[in-house]
């Protein structure tokens, strides 16, 4: 069996499992039982997806080929924490290249990247629909508007501390 | 437990909760005996912490011994993000706007226990020399808007359905069932002239009519929540503010194909959107509102949610089936239509979250009702996200036909800092930009496309003279590269070789030649894609190219960027500012600064690289690009 990496510490595959469970109609299940994985465990590694290919009864082929075409989905593991600068058009047009451009100067990593110490990582997504607030951030997941480059540097201290 | 078993328990139920909208609707309850706030908690107003200061809200109000007068409570999108989180007060019809914790205390005291209006904390009309304003009804903002999708948004909880019912909530779905035939249904929608709200505009009751007349029990209704434009959110806000709406929209659409199931494609992405429409799934269903026979009718109707993740292709209709069925999001062609064979090779509508918005409001109010606002051939109303360089972001329904420039000017209050308007991007990835020349044009399907750019799903991207137009199209292509599905090459191909040019030219290196390249690729592209991805791409480069011709002629020729963006084609110097640190100095990567300590420091251009590390660096802000 895979080795278990839920941080959680109950067994994260028990978790899938029964999570899997509910679904009468298993095929079509996937996406949402990736999403799912992907919570867990924070990223899909093999063995996960292995596991989700012998519970769902659908070839590991297939599994690769949907993970691989959603940008949602990582094979890689994230960093502790997790910045996302949205690049949609309203926060490009508001200057997200220079909030982005920031993080990749003072992390030391490029965007898509995750650093060697699983520190952090830094990725670019798409419009979380909050415009108003443009230019926008995600922390894990916690929204930061209206930024500057400046408040990178402030989001980073705090987030040290 | 609230349960609906036929239609006289509807109308019970809507008799003991309409009393809930007394204070915000009716007009003549000035004794202020009981009050009411609510708050928006969409995604905007939650990341500046509307929730906690709810929460506090309600803290100080059970302090104040005011717990039997005043209760508060969340709501949906009011529309107006920029000066988020919102709280609005009724009987008294006060729009207090940036409410920050801190103001929670004051509220209590000066508001709700002295009946003092908080001059501070009410909206600032610019155009009305700052004059403070109490009543949204006043503000420009809202002068000009009609809210008929939006209309629950902002006066209702999302996450109560007795309020969806106070709100004369899941009649038009009772009256379809009891009084109406499904071909009547399919009638009264082509007599509302609604247009698809998605982008394409097909007109929704031929789309039903279609997909009533295919043989076969079984048949699927589909809602497109994937809201995949960047810069547009009026799906979201629905979805946060009036969940049940789209439920019910679904159902009707669903009675009038002939269709027991259905499904709800939303992103990933939004995870308030999910866990609210969710949560209003779940009451349907537990209400009877959902599922075998409902009224009684003999209509059943049930409904699961199926996540999008992160493949902006998969809101093209033929690629969102393909997701739902649980594989990879790629195109197919059409004919056949989804309305003939759509998911698992059944006949099924796909229809947008604003689309359904607007669906009960229609039966209820009739399709003449609504085809008597908007424009000849563009009925009704439309949302629209304004966003980008404008003073009041935020979501705007207005009738269709309104100017440009009303919606730039009037309801938009204008360009930000006082800069002057370039052009907005309507459409998104598909669509086009509209000069400053172009601001009279009144908005519908037709005159858009007229424009050499597109409804879309209604995003307005505001741009000032600080925007490089080439750019903007640089971007654009680089998210239709990124998000191209690579099925077909025209897309997979082209596109990438338009995005390169673009960069070509944003960093020095393209010549005229490249501008014929450009629209001669575009045109192959536009009429070889297989899907609206790819066939719609270039659009952007045409539109910035036919409005914007001098712009990329500044960057070929002269090597320059009037907007002073596109950082390869700037030149770097340090003004006298400086005081010599050598900060600058030290961090360039090419050695191109010289200077001694305590002067004035130089860079030299031939060799700069155009780094930017020197800005960065500068603890005096001496270096400017130009
Ligand atoms: C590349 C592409 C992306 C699209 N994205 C969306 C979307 O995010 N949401 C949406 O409702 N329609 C989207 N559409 C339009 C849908 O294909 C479809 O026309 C629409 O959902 C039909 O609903 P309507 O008739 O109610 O507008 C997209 C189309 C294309 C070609
Ligand atoms: S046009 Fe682009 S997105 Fe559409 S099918 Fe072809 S490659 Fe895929
Ligand atoms: S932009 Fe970079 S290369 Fe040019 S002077 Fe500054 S640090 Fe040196
Ligand atoms: S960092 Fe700024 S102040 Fe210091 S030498 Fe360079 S330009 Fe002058
Ligand atoms: S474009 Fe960044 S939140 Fe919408």
């Amino acid at each position: 069996m895979a080795e278990d990496n839920c941080q959680c510490g109950e067994s994260g595959f028990k978790k899938l499992a029964e999570y899997i469970r509910q679904f009468p109609d298993k095929k079509t299940a996937l996406i949402k039982v990736l999403y799912e994985a992907q919570h867990i465990f924070g990223f899909l590694s093999k063995d996960v997806m292995l596991f989700v290919a012998d519970k769902l009864d659908v070839p590991a082929a297939k599994i690769s080929g949907v993970v691989s075409f959603y940008s949602y989905f990582t094979t890689t593991p994230k960093g502790r924490t997790q910045i996302k600068c949205c690049m949609g058009t309203a926060c490009f047009v508001r200057g997200a290249e220079k909030i982005i451009s920031r993080f990749e100067e003072k992390l030391n990593i490029k965007r898509g990247e995750t650093g060697a110490d699983l520190e952090y990582s830094l990725d670019s997504l798409r419009c979380v629909g909050a415009c108003g607030l443009a230019p926008v951030v995600l922390v894990n997941d916690q929204v930061f508007g209206k930024l500057e480059a400046a408040d990178v540097d402030t989001i980073l201290a705090n987030n040290q501390g | 437990m609230l349960k609906i078993a036929n239609f006289r328990d509807l109308d019970k139920a809507y008799a003991e909760f309409k009393p809930r909208m007394a204070l915000r609707t009716e007009a003549d309850h000035k004794s202020f005996a009981k009050r009411e706030l609510l708050i928006c908690g969409g995604t905007g107003c939650q990341s500046s912490n509307s929730l906690i200061l709810l929460e506090v809200l309600k803290k100080e109000i059970k302090a104040a011994g005011l717990e039997d007068q005043v209760t508060a409570h969340i709501t949906g999108c009011f529309g107006f993000c920029e000066k988020g989180p919102i709280v609005k007060v009724f009987p008294d019809d006060v729009f207090y706007v940036e409410v920050g914790v801190d103001d929670a205390a004051e509220i209590v005291e000066s508001h709700l226990k002295n009946n003092t209006i908080i001059t501070r904390l009410l909206y600032k009309d610019p155009a009305q020399g700052n004059k403070p304003i109490a009543s949204h009804h006043e503000m420009d903002f809202y002068k000009k808007q009609m809210r008929v999708a939006l209309c629950n948004c902002g006066l209702i909880n999302p996450e109560e359905i007795e309020e969806y019912i106070a709100a004369g909530g899941y009649q038009a779905l009772a009256l379809c069932l009891e009084k109406k035939k499904p071909q009547d249904v399919v009638q009264e929608m082509k007599i509302s002239g609604l247009r698809g709200r998605g982008g394409g505009g097909f007109p929704t009751g031929i789309k039903w009519e279609v997909a009533a007349a295919q043989p076969g029990p079984v048949k699927y209704m589909v809602c497109n929540a994937d809201e995949g434009d960047p810069g547009a959110f009026m799906d979201r806000s629905i979805l946060e503010g009036d969940p049940h709406s789209i439920i019910e929209g679904m159902a009707i659409a669903a009675y009038a194909i002939g269709s027991d199931r259905g499904f709800v494609y939303i992103r990933a992405e939004y995870p308030l959107a999910i866990q609210r429409l969710q949560r209003a799934v779940d009451q349907s269903r537990e209400a009877g509102l959902l599922g075998k026979n409902i009224f009684g009718s003999g209509f059943s109707f049930d409904l699961e949610l199926k996540y999008g993740a992160g493949a902006f292709v998969c809101g093209e209709e033929t690629a969102l089936l393909r997701s739902i069925e649980g594989g990879r999001g790629e195109p197919t062609s059409k004919p056949p239509f989804p309305a003939q064979s759509g998911l698992w090779g059944k006949p099924t509508i796909i229809n947008n979250v604003e689309t359904l918005a607007n669906v009960p409001q229609i039966l209820r109010r009739g399709g003449a009702w609504f085809a008597s606002f908007g424009s000849e051939k563009s009925k009704g109303t439309k949302v629209f996200a304004l966003a980008g360089k404008i003073n009041n972001v935020g979501l705007v329904e207005v009738p269709m036909g309104i100017s440009l420039k009303d919606i730039i000017y009037e309801i938009g209050g204008g360009i930000k800092n006082g800069k002057k308007f370039k052009a907005v991007q309507t459409g998104g990835p598909s669509g086009g930009c509209i000069p400053a020349a172009e601001l009279d044009i009144n908005i519908d399907y037709d005159n858009l496309i007229a424009a050499g750019s597109m409804m879309g799903s209604g995003g307005m991207i505001v741009m000032d003279e600080d925007n490089c137009m080439v750019d903007i199209a640089k971007f654009y292509l680089d998210f239709t590269m990124e998000e191209s599905c690579g099925k077909c090459t025209p897309c997979r191909i082209g596109n990438k070789r338009i995005h390169e040019i673009l960069t070509n030219i944003t960093e020095g290196r393209g010549s005229l030649e490249d501008l014929e390249k450009l629209k001669n690729l575009a045109e192959v592209i536009k009429d070889t894609a297989l899907c609206g991805l790819g066939q719609t791409a270039p659009n952007p480069v045409l539109s910035t190219m036919k409005h914007f011709w001098d712009e990329y002629v500044a960057h070929v020729v002269d090597k320059r960027c009037p907007a002073r963006v596109c950082t390869h084609l700037l030149d770097y110097f340090i003004t006298d500012s400086c005081v010599g640190c050598g900060l600058c100095k030290r961090g360039c990567p090419v050695s191109c600064i010289t200077g001694n300590k305590k002067e004035v420091h130089v860079i030299d251009n031939a060799l700069c690289i155009k780094c930017g590390s020197c800005i960065s660096k500068c603890p005096t802000k001496s270096i400017v690009r130009q």
